[in-house]
């Protein structure tokens, strides 16, 4: 250390740690070793919580704070859930490519036959 | 593009002090104390208020001058050392294993801890009746009703055994001999020092007593055995007779001073083999602490004279207020400046609240629990039970088994989590937190009613006391190292 003296036995400790001179490693495209005690953070739709999708606050459509059309993509590209939409991950990569907005391009997806 | 470089850093946690011309800083989440140069001091300087990005940093620590390979190493430095972190919290977080039990747990207390100390109370009962007693007072916790008064050989032997046994791996071990009035079971204490010598000689280990007491029953006889077994003496006395006599009285409220001083100048005098130390309970009246500080170092000849504040719940009325403290805070303050006197001489003070966290400062301690009470250390009391400390020893509500069956592992790890510093989320935002980890379990107890609770009522007083000894701290690393050095070794190899 040049600029930091160590002064009690935990400095010292500190010091002979960053004398280390692999510390600094390149990290990119490399995953951290993933620790049994890293915070677990649940992904997917089931775990989420987006309220305002199927009525309103007066019990209609008309004031959801996410469009209906939103739905579809829950179960298509942030969770694949097989049951309600094609699969994009091997059958029907592109399905949804002609709808950039869905409020506006639903028309465009259609219907599948596997 | 390396990692650093897409960093983005503010300081770290720290709590920077001076000394002189010189400037520290003491990481908090390690307990580490270093001395800055003048270009760490810029770039700290620099983070004070706002964030930077590394190219920033670097472009402004060359701007003056500074080489560019000097200023990436000087970031280096001090991001490595974590004075300065960087933006996503989380990402030093996880790789650290450390922080993750700091961060989450409350239960990273190794639960086989091996003991290194045991309390004997040898006795309950007490020939004073000192108003501000824990033992006895109106704060009690002690439930003493139906059980022995005095320890008898059987328990003290189990003790040594148990305290033996459950301390497998440690070389040396320690005995404190406590009461009620120790000396009052001296008998006792003889039997136990042969035993214990005994036994720990068997095992090619060597153990080591202390003991306190009130000093009215010592007598040329008990001060040669305390001398020739190197027994340390702690001597419970709170200054000269007027303000000693204000609460250490007899039962029939004759102060005690005037039986005790021949005793402990005899104690001084004729005990050469370990230090001899005054302890001194301040209360409302009693915070002359120059003066009880000359009188017991100077007059009397103590080595060492440490001094706390009564533990009290707060309307007693020997309870010290906020202007009582602030008042005694000043007067540590004259005894630290002639302590770092001293200590640039190269000469002991004596004034042990400054040794004691000085102590503390060199290993750079950072505990997950305040003091070592369950952990390290139990008290035994007459009956055998068994307690977190001696301060909770004939506790029904406090017990944590009893001598012939062992610590209760349950009620131990229910108190250790309790007393958790990760508990405390008070204490969280704390930069003294790695020396004080919230305060005496006892104390928190007679204030709040749970040994977990963080003692919020002397924060302040432990900030500026622990700022204090660090900025002594800094002085003497910088103008006589040396004299560190005693403390780097007091504690290591216990």
């Amino acid at each position: 250390m040049k600029h930091l003296r160590p002064l009690n036995q935990k400095a010292s400790r500190i010091a002979g740690q960053t004398a280390r001179p692999d510390e600094e490693d390149v990290v990119a495209l490399q995953n951290a070793p993933q620790r049994p005690l890293r915070p677990h953070i649940p992904m997917g739709c089931s775990l989420s919580f987006s309220p305002g999708w199927e009525v309103d606050s007066a019990g209609g459509t008309a004031g959801l704070c996410q469009p209906v059309e939103r739905d579809i993509y829950d179960c298509y590209v942030t969770c694949f859930w097989p049951a309600q939409v094609p699969d994009h991950l091997n059958n029907y990569p592109n399905w949804a490519s002609k709808c950039a907005a869905a409020t506006k391009d639903w028309r465009n997806l259609d219907l599948v036959f596997p | 593009m390396t990692a650093a470089e897409t960093r983005v850093y503010k300081l770290g946690e720290f709590h920077p002090f001076s000394a002189g011309s010189r400037r520290f800083l003491y990481l908090v989440p390690a307990g580490a104390i270093f001395e800055l140069d003048a270009a760490a001091q810029s770039l700290i300087d620099r983070l004070a208020s706002r964030e930077a990005s590394h190219d920033q940093l670097v472009a402004e620590l060359t701007a003056p001058g500074f080489a560019a390979t000097d200023a990436h190493e000087l970031i280096a430095e001090l991001y490595q050392s974590r004075v300065i972190v960087a933006g996503d919290p989380t990402v030093g977080a996880v790789y650290d294993r450390a922080v993750i039990d700091r961060t989450y747990s409350c239960d990273d207390a190794p639960t086989d801890f091996p003991l290194q100390t045991l309390v004997l109370n040898l006795t309950n009962q007490c020939n004073l009746s000192c108003q501000y007693c824990y033992e006895f007072g109106s704060d009690k916790v002690a439930t003493p009703n139906g059980k022995p008064k005095f320890m008898d050989f059987e328990t003290a032997k189990t003790s040594v055994d148990f305290l033996l046994d459950q301390s497998a791996g440690r070389r040396s071990v320690h005995i404190t001999f406590f009461g009620g009035e120790t000396l009052m079971n001296f008998p006792l204490l003889k039997q136990v020092v042969t035993y214990a010598r005994d036994r720990a000689a068997g095992q090619g280990r060597s153990i080591d007593f202390s003991m306190t007491t009130n000093a009215t029953l010592l007598t040329p006889a008990t001060i040669e055995f305390l001398s020739e077994n190197r027994i340390g003496v702690t001597v419970s006395m709170d200054g000269p007779a007027d303000l000693h006599d204000k609460l250490r009285v007899f039962a029939n409220g004759r102060g005690s001073y005037d039986v005790i001083e021949p005793r402990v100048r005899a104690l001084i005098q004729n005990h050469r083999t370990r230090p001899i130390t005054a302890r001194v309970t301040l209360t409302s009246g009693v915070t002359d602490v120059i003066r009880i500080f000359r009188h017991l170092k100077n007059d009397l000849g103590f080595h060492e004279v440490g001094f706390a504040p009564v533990t009290t719940s707060p309307n007693r009325l020997y309870a010290i207020n906020d202007r009582g403290m602030d008042q005694v805070l000043e007067q540590f303050h004259v005894l630290a400046d002639e302590y770092l006197e001293y200590a640039l001489r190269g000469e002991m003070h004596g004034f042990s609240n400054v040794s004691d966290t000085l102590s503390e400062l060199c290993q750079g301690v950072n505990k997950s629990h305040p003091c070592g009470a369950a952990l390290g250390l139990v008290g035994v009391g007459p009956s055998g039970d068994i307690a977190p400390c001696h301060r909770f020893v004939d506790s029904d509500s406090h017990a944590l088994g009893h001598i012939s069956t062992g610590i209760d592992r349950e009620k131990q790890r229910d108190f250790l989590r309790r007393g958790h510093i990760n508990s405390k989320y008070d204490c969280h935002t704390c930069w003294a937190r790695p020396l004080c980890a919230g305060g005496c379990h006892h104390e928190a107890y007679v204030r709040y009613g749970d040994t977990g609770h963080p003692n919020l009522h002397y924060c302040d007083w432990i900030r500026d006391w622990t700022d204090t000894c660090l900025r002594i701290y800094g002085a003497i690393s910088v103008h006589n190292p040396e004299f560190l050095r005693v403390f780097g070794e007091r504690k290591a190899l216990s």
